[in-house]
């Protein structure tokens, strides 16, 4: 076991900067801008909307990449703090807009750290009780966890959720450049040499796609500061083996705590972005399942791995939307557009037979974090169960029938 | 007097809902207690199981199938005529869901889980997600998007009354059923040789199989009996809510896997108590406090016996081992 990962201690993240990869990140930054134009150029209006959600969910895998990825703490209620970012987010930013409607261009802005609270806040709340949970056992709690909080938000709790009808988003607002209203739907770029009739033009998607981008740039850079960081070596630590860790100094209830906030956060700020991104926010969204698919957005990503989790996120999102969004738009030839609800459901169908695959071809995931893969993917098969029984272990001698 | 027969109401109404979701617990913690993960897909086998159930019976008693195939006329004369009839109907309803959903069971844990014994804990629950996915959305898109309607051969008779509440025939059927079922099963796992070897393997899967016992034997037994059981359940929640949906078994499969947890997981008696202890709290809490509420105290029941109880009610007490 020491062997196996001792092979293994690389520190991810801190190559030199070569002009190689200077050239690759500027084509993967011009990438990212001119990929949703392009598409709106050709008529596919949906694209951007569906990069728009592939980035938020990135943001949420991220996110939950603290609590499973790093920290070893299966949490399958996640999507809770999703929810409460948004509703925090628009139940206090409704009511700061009708206090001074002046604020309304910023109210998004101004509601992030109000929404990231909140998150990081419940987080708290929920990692304090559940501190001596490990395992399945936290799984479950976390699950039980994640649907009260859907169904209390459903049952319209204080009267200030508005049960299952939902809430508008406060300001219809589009994060454009400067706050000029005037540059959205306004710009274009005429480039004849593409085509005739080709015009790059910017809509709100676009702006929203730019603005997530840019948080998920933010939340890829602190991810990767944490990982490194000290605590993110406690968590190292503390997933491999907690008594061990505890005894060289690591405070397990600290690093718990932590993870538990820190990856509530981003979710929060992921619900805040949705909500205002759709204008609308409803219980609908907040189901077991989305906990289910952000879980497996990681773990066919890779757990721990930054590029894994925006993989997961392409394959998990991106791809069923993208589908979907190809057949309602009849850019499928010969799919009439009023079946796309039924190629909607078939891509769930294939879905669950693809997850059962992969995870029969590659359990580690996609592109999994070095150091993961070392203790996911040991050298001998005894190892591995060892491992497993340790990794997110029941801790209880079964056998009680 | 008044309140005294609401609660009475409602715990019968609790009985009847905890006996199944006692059924459907057993098949959580028997795997659980084997190979220690927890299986996602099993509340889809619970309505697999109802789908089934629905089609046997359809094809037993339904007028329009007798007119396409004139052979099954006479069977279904016999079937529908009398109480004798409907017995044996429902004897074969039960039984053909039973095997084929135990069947479907012993399939799944072939394709989906057996590649990952040796792979980390998280990749079978996700193999599980995978798999509930697939069998909601074929139902889905193979049978009916639709709420179908389920029959109730046995009718809404009464059985007896208590001050005055009436309990009826299909409650006290689906009670006795379910612990006829447990018993037998606490029996069979307790001291028949296969449920020996059972236990074997659930305690140490590697030493079981030094000492001659055939462990994937025991794991698709366990596939077996525990998604069959489920079955059951999937066709008495069928009857006495009177219709069925592809997406029925989510959260009746997470409160059995609550009552499983709550009990303490792979604990058979537990899953047992766990069922009727959810059933009677959500019925009670549905009649006192709220119905929007009921599934709140279910899943505030299991958090807070997990806090202060992590094995459970009836589980043993949690050591680490280091």
């Amino acid at each position: 076991m020491a062997e196996s990962k001792a092979k293994t201690n690389t520190k991810a993240g801190t190559g030199r900067v070569t002009p190689i990869k200077i050239a690759l990140y500027t084509l993967l930054a011009l990438a990212l801008i001119i990929t949703p134009l392009i598409f709106e150029g050709y008529g596919w209006l949906f694209v951007p909307h569906i990069m728009a959600l592939i980035g938020l969910y990135v943001m949420l895998a991220l996110g939950l990449n603290i609590v499973v990825g790093f920290a070893g703490l299966l949490d399958l209620g996640y999507v809770a703090f999703y929810a409460i970012g948004a509703y925090a987010g628009v139940i206090v930013g409704a009511w700061a807009f009708k206090g001074a409607p002046a604020l309304g261009p910023y109210i998004y802005f101004l509601m992030i750290p109000v929404a990231a609270a909140a998150a990081a806040l419940t987080g708290l709340a929920l990692g304090t009780p559940v501190l001596r949970l490990r395992g399945d056992y936290l799984a479950i709690v976390t699950l039980g966890f994640g649907e009260i909080v859907r169904i209390v938000i459903t049952n319209n709790a204080f009267g200030i959720t508005n049960g299952a009808a939902g809430l508008p988003a406060a300001g219809q607002f589009i994060p454009k450049p400067f706050g000029l209203d005037w540059l959205i739907n306004n710009v274009y770029f005429n480039i004849p040499a593409l085509g005739k009739n080709f015009i790059f033009t910017i809509d709100g998607n676009v702006y929203w796609y730019y603005m997530i981008v840019l948080l998920c740039l933010l939340t890829i850079f602190v991810v990767r500061r944490l990982d490194q960081s000290r605590l993110g070596r406690s968590w190292a630590a503390m997933r491999e083996d907690e008594v061990a860790a505890s005894s060289v100094g690591v405070s397990i209830t600290a690093a718990k705590l932590w993870a538990f906030s820190l990856g509530a956060l981003w979710g929060g700020i992921a619900g805040l972005t949705f909500a205002n991104f759709q204008q609308f926010v409803s219980p609908e969204s907040f189901t077991f399942m989305e906990s289910v698919f952000i879980v497996c957005t990681i773990v066919i990503g890779g757990m721990g791995s930054i590029p894994g989790a925006i993989v997961g996120a392409i394959i998990i999102q991106g791809i069923p939307a993208f589908i979907q969004g190809m057949a309602a738009a009849g850019k499928i030839p010969g799919v009439d557009p009023s079946t796309a609800t039924v190629i909607a459901n078939y891509r769930f169908l294939v879905f669950g037979l693809f997850v059962v695959i992969m995870m029969a071809w590659r359990p580690q995931g996609l592109i999994p974090s070095k150091r993961r893969a070392a203790e996911l993917k040991p050298d001998t098969a005894e190892m591995g169960d060892e491992e497993s029984e340790t990794l997110y272990d029941a801790q209880h001698d079964s056998g009680q029938f | 007097m008044q309140l005294a027969n609401l609660i009475l109401a409602q715990l019968i109404n609790g009985i009847t809902l905890g006996s199944l979701y006692a059924l459907i617990a057993l098949g959580y913690t028997l795997v659980y207690g084997i190979l220690l993960m927890i299986n996602f897909a099993h509340s889809e086998l619970f309505m697999s199981g109802a789908f089934v159930g629905l089609g046997v019976m359809t094809l037993l008693t339904s007028s329009s199938i007798a007119q396409k195939f004139p052979v099954l006329a006479p069977a279904q004369a016999f079937f529908t005529g009398s109480n004798v009839g409907v017995f044996f109907m429902l004897m074969i309803v039960f039984l053909v869901s039973m095997l084929v959903v135990g069947i479907m069971g012993v399939i799944i844990e072939r394709f989906a889980y057996r590649p990952l014994r040796h792979a980390p804990r998280l990749a079978p629950l996700i193999s599980a997600v995978g798999v509930s996915l697939f069998l909601q959305n074929a139902v889905l898109l193979w049978v009916s998007a639709q709420q179908i309607p389920f029959p109730n051969p046995i009718g809404n008779g009464i059985a007896f009354t208590i001050g005055t509440v009436d309990v009826s025939v299909l409650k006290v059927i689906i009670f006795v059923t379910a612990i006829v079922l447990l018993v037998a099963l606490d029996t069979f796992i307790s001291h028949s040789r296969f449920g020996k070897a059972m236990r074997a393997t659930s305690q140490d899967r590697e030493a079981a199989g030094l000492m001659g016992i055939d462990i994937n034997f025991s794991i698709m037994l366990a596939f077996f009996i525990g998604p069959a059981l489920g079955a059951v359940a999937g066709i008495f929640n069928g009857m006495y809510y009177g219709s069925i949906v592809f997406n029925m078994g989510f959260l009746p499969g997470l409160k059995a896997f609550t009552a499983a947890v709550l009990g303490g997981i792979g604990n058979l008696r537990g899953a047992m108590l766990g069922g009727f202890v959810l059933g009677i709290a959500e019925s009670l809490a549905s009649g006192f406090i709220s119905t929007g509420y009921k599934d709140v105290i279910a899943f505030a029941i299991l958090i807070l016996v997990l806090i202060f109880r992590p094995g459970g009610l009836l589980g043993e007490s949690v050591v680490e081992k280091v």
